[in-house]
């Protein structure tokens, strides 16, 4: 008698436990995570790839790609003190933001080292969301010190929200019913009648390409799921798991935090916590705006020049210059820096890495001593590297506003 | 004033009157503005019943020479009605000790043996540490001369003090008032009387550490007598004297003027809004209000940066004593005293005055009370009519947040008050024309000070010098360009003793 096998799908073994909470989507990404590849992010299960990263990585650069964004953390701020409190914690002007729309924002020490970052949506003049990667609700409390007519809740578990990001994202989208969607401009809120309630799209995202980022009620999130996948298929619809997102957003410009930079709170050596300048976001410093905390201490760093800086650096060669520590000369005499993320970006072609270099030597030559595996065995080289002004992508679809073919 | 103020000083208490005084001296345009009709904060004299008189804070341990001097109180008015009361630790039994100077009446032979190496290490200690009330904190890791200088001069105080000293001083400074006393007395009653000063104003008890003997030798900062001295008119005489003084250099003071804001434009502080919403501009604003309500109330918290607004809000600011005035138709017969003239303390021993501590913890207060009694009408007649007294007393502990709020306990509290003093002079309820009890909370809404606080926040170790009220804001001026600070609540605290007001003053002129 031959033998006979039933292969179980992973997703199908109910009584092995994660350990870590399925997000509103799990039905679903689990049946196509295909080796059940998960990593934990703030309890919750996040897809470290689905199938391949690279075919992933490639939706969001030539098709659109969806990323499960639900872990996030996300607060409700609401009351009239709402906008001050706010515009008083973070770097940028919320007083002026305009209703439904999205600002990227840090918020600092008093000492200008950064706490977190994270969006904050005007949802209404006296209501805000505001979206982190990490938990960050005891500086929230502490920030609203002094403000009494605000209220600051938790409502992480109350919103699902997926991350619609690719060059056919819009199209999609507009094919899904949302009808519209392809006057919203970047940064820009719009909310749409959808399953038993409303979806807001937001054009926003972390891969630097045309996307959307949905955010609704759990209970229709797997409609949402269901009903991207059934249109999306004409789309070239892809799920994105942790990995590609992170290629993506490297080649965006974007920091990833714990891998770019640690927030001040979690660091303990001196001068290992971040201030907004040193890592490139001295353009979302208002120092014209209301007082916010750390902005003394900022513009004294500012007006110094002493500061490290974190460069987006083209590395010759196409050797990844993961972990690599930069030297001032290609002898490695002088120390200068180290890199925080590397990679080969297939969609710019080039080796781009970000290095923070210390404050005396960033203007100068940048070496990056990298090791690589040849069959197993350990090459040394030096590279030399080159700082990149300008994102490394930053298609013209990303903004325009109706983006291509829509 | 004809001309806009160079400098406005929010709140005409005594540290408020002292730095107009002293900037106005200098030469400045200074205008006081003070909500209350009365110049003097807590410590104005002010009739509580008629023809009584008394004001909150009734001695003035901390009192110094130069102040005096500098600003020429006498010739505004200023005197003494007494030069040094004696503190009496009183004895139900009639059996009290009294402590004057540096000696005891009435204690065992080994107490009163002990009593003067105890007093000569304080004072030694106290000495050490005496120019220092008189400094601004320095700014550690600034790089200047002069904080560099002081720290230096701290250290070599200290280690002037002897190797043996020094680290005695080492190993007491945070030391509970009762492993002190134990250390030194035997009589129960004298250790209470001992480690008042320890706790008095503060929400600690004898078996608190943090702050006993930093506390004991900011009392013994003093040097205008040799003693407790009293002021003629109440500590409203100093008030006065302090008023007529700043008005003579020029400093106008206005009465009756809250301030409900101060105005910040970029950054800078540029004037303030009165109550009536009338808005005068100076560029250089000084608070004499307590930390929470200069930082909270008249700034806000919009101005700040927020770990700097956390540590302002954590300081704890819960008063803990009440004070009471009494109009008595007849000097009252304390047991075994012919004649109640001193510092009355009633506090049995150190246990009295934790189980005062341990109930007012917990929202509630005890039914026996420790109580520090004086009557200055004995010294001062113009306190009270003729043949008749004024008894002014602190009584602790009355939690500034009493469960059900002061309103609901006011009169159970009085009781508990006459209570317990009543076991030390019997009948005194007869005497008792008038009586005005201020809890906290009454401290709080007629004076403006947060949890109705003397000290304008605990006076403790980690409050203290360059902690007081907090790091960033220990320097008289505030993270706020324009704004500064002058009142208890800065360096070196509270007590009528003005060095926060002059500190101010010296640091503003050095800056502007």
């Amino acid at each position: 008698m031959p033998l006979q096998a039933t292969l179980q799908p992973a997703y199908a073994i109910d009584h092995v436990h994660m350990g870590i909470l399925p997000s509103p989507f799990h039905s679903r990404t689990s049946r196509l995570n295909l080796n059940q590849q998960w990593n934990e992010w703030n309890g919750f299960a996040s897809a470290a790839y689905y199938s391949d990263a690279h075919i992933e990585y490639f939706s969001t650069r030539n098709t659109c790609g969806v990323f499960d964004v639900s872990p996030m953390r996300k607060y409700r701020f609401r009351g009239a003190d709402a906008a001050a409190m706010l515009d008083r914690m973070v770097t940028r002007d919320v007083i002026a933001q305009a209703v439904d729309t999205v600002a990227y924002n840090v918020w600092c020490t008093d000492a200008g080292a950064l706490v977190d970052d994270g969006t904050i949506f005007r949802l209404a003049e006296e209501e805000f969301m505001l979206c982190c990667a990490d938990p960050c609700y005891d500086w929230f409390c502490l920030s609203a010190v002094g403000f009494d007519a605000v209220d600051i809740t938790e409502i992480s578990e109350e919103v699902a929200a997926l991350a619609l990001q690719g060059p056919t994202s819009c199209a999609l989208l507009k094919a899904m019913g949302f009808t519209g969607i392809e006057d919203c401009k970047p940064f820009q809120i719009m909310r749409f009648a959808f399953a038993s309630g409303e979806i807001m799209i937001s054009r926003t995202g972390y891969t630097g390409d045309l996307g959307y980022e949905l955010w609704l009620p759990p209970q229709d999130a797997k409609q949402l799921w269901d009903a991207l996948f059934d249109k999306g298929a004409l789309y070239g619809i892809q799920p994105l798991g942790d990995e590609s997102l992170e290629m993506a957003r490297l080649e965006a410009g974007f920091l990833a935090p714990d891998v770019d930079f640690h927030g001040s709170l979690h660091t303990v050596q001196r001068g290992h916590d971040h201030s907004p300048l040193e890592l490139g976001l001295g353009w979302i410093l208002n120092f014209k705006k209301a007082h916010f905390s750390g902005r003394a201490a900022l513009l004294a760093q500012k007006e110094s020049g002493n500061y490290r800086r974190l460069l987006k650096l083209d590395i010759e060669g196409n050797k990844p210059a993961e972990h690599s520590i930069l030297y001032a000369d290609k002898k490695c005499a002088t120390e200068i820096g180290y890199i925080t993320s590397a990679m080969w970006s297939p969609v710019v072609k080039a080796n781009i890495a970000y290095g923070l270099v210390d404050a005396k030597f960033f203007k100068g030559p940048i070496w990056a001593e990298i090791y690589h595996q040849k069959e197993l065995r350990w090459q040394r080289k030096v590279a030399r590297c080159t700082r990149v002004t300008k994102a490394f992508w930053s298609p013209e679809r990303a903004r325009a506003t109706p983006p291509p073919d829509c | 004033m004809n001309k806009s103020p160079d400098i406005i000083i929010i709140g005409g208490g005594h540290n408020g009157l002292v730095c107009a005084a002293y900037l106005a001296k200098a030469g400045r345009q200074v205008l006081v503005l003070e909500a209350n009709t009365q110049a003097g904060g807590l410590g104005a004299t002010r009739e509580f019943a008629p023809g009584f008189r008394a004001s909150v804070a009734h001695t003035l341990p901390q009192l110094g020479k130069r102040l005096v001097k500098d600003l020429e109180l006498e010739r505004h008015g200023f005197g003494l009605a007494a030069q040094a009361l004696p503190t009496v630790a009183m004895c139900t039994s009639g059996k009290h000790i009294t402590v004057s100077g540096n000696e005891l009446g009435g204690a065992s032979a080994s107490d009163t043996a002990a009593y003067p190496a105890y007093l000569q290490l304080m004072q030694k200690f106290a000495k050490a540490i005496k120019p220092f009330w008189h400094k601004r904190p320095p700014l550690l890791g600034s790089g200047g001369l002069r904080d560099a200088a002081t720290l230096g001069q701290f250290g070599w105080k200290l280690r002037a003090l002897g190797k043996q000293d020094m680290r005695e001083l080492m190993r007491m400074i945070a030391l509970p008032a009762q492993d002190l006393m134990d250390e030194y007395f035997e009589s129960p009653l004298l250790k209470a009387a001992l480690s008042w000063d320890a706790n008095v104003g503060s929400k600690l008890a004898p078996r608190s550490p943090n702050n006993a003997v930093i506390a004991l030798l900011y009392r013994m900062s003093g040097d205008l007598t040799g003693g407790l001295p009293l002021a003629k008119g109440g500590c409203g005489g100093l008030m006065d004297a302090l008023a007529a003084a700043a008005r003579a250099h020029g400093a106008e003071l206005r009465l009756g003027s809250p301030v409900a804001r101060v105005i910040v434009e970029q950054g800078q502080a540029t004037g303030v809004q009165l109550g009536s919403g009338e808005i005068i501009s100076a560029p250089t604003i000084v608070s004499n209000a307590d930390p929470r309500t200069s930082f909270f109330k008249l700034l806000g918290a919009r101005h700040l940066d927020v770990q700097f607004t956390h540590r302002i809000n954590r300081l704890r600011m819960d008063g803990q004593v009440a004070k009471l005035h009494l109009a008595l138709e007849s000097l009252p017969n304390f047991t075994g005293l012919a004649h109640p003239d001193g510092r009355l303390l009633l506090a049995p021993d150190m246990a009295y005055i934790e189980n005062a501590f341990d109930a007012a913890k917990y929202g509630g207060y005890a039914r026996q009370l420790p109580m520090e009694v004086l009557l200055p009408s004995l010294r001062d007649d113009s306190l009270a009519p003729r043949d008749q007294h004024v008894l002014s007393a602190l009584v602790q502990y009355a939690p500034y947040t009493v469960k059900g709020g002061w309103d609901a306990h006011r009169d159970s509290f009085l009781e508990n008050a006459l209570a317990s003093l009543e076991r030390y002079a019997p009948g005194i309820r007869e005497c008792v024309i008038a009586a005005e009890l201020l809890t906290p909370a009454d401290l709080e809404q007629q004076f403006g000070v947060t949890g109705g606080h003397w000290h304008h926040g605990e006076f403790a170790l980690d409050n203290w010098w360059m902690n007081r009220p907090t790091y960033g804001a220990s320097r008289y001026h505030t993270p706020v360009s324009g704004f500064y600070l002058c009142g208890a609540g800065a360096h070196p605290g509270g007590g009528i003793m003005g060095a926060a007001g002059s500190n101010a003053a010296r640091a503003l002129l050095e800056e502007n």
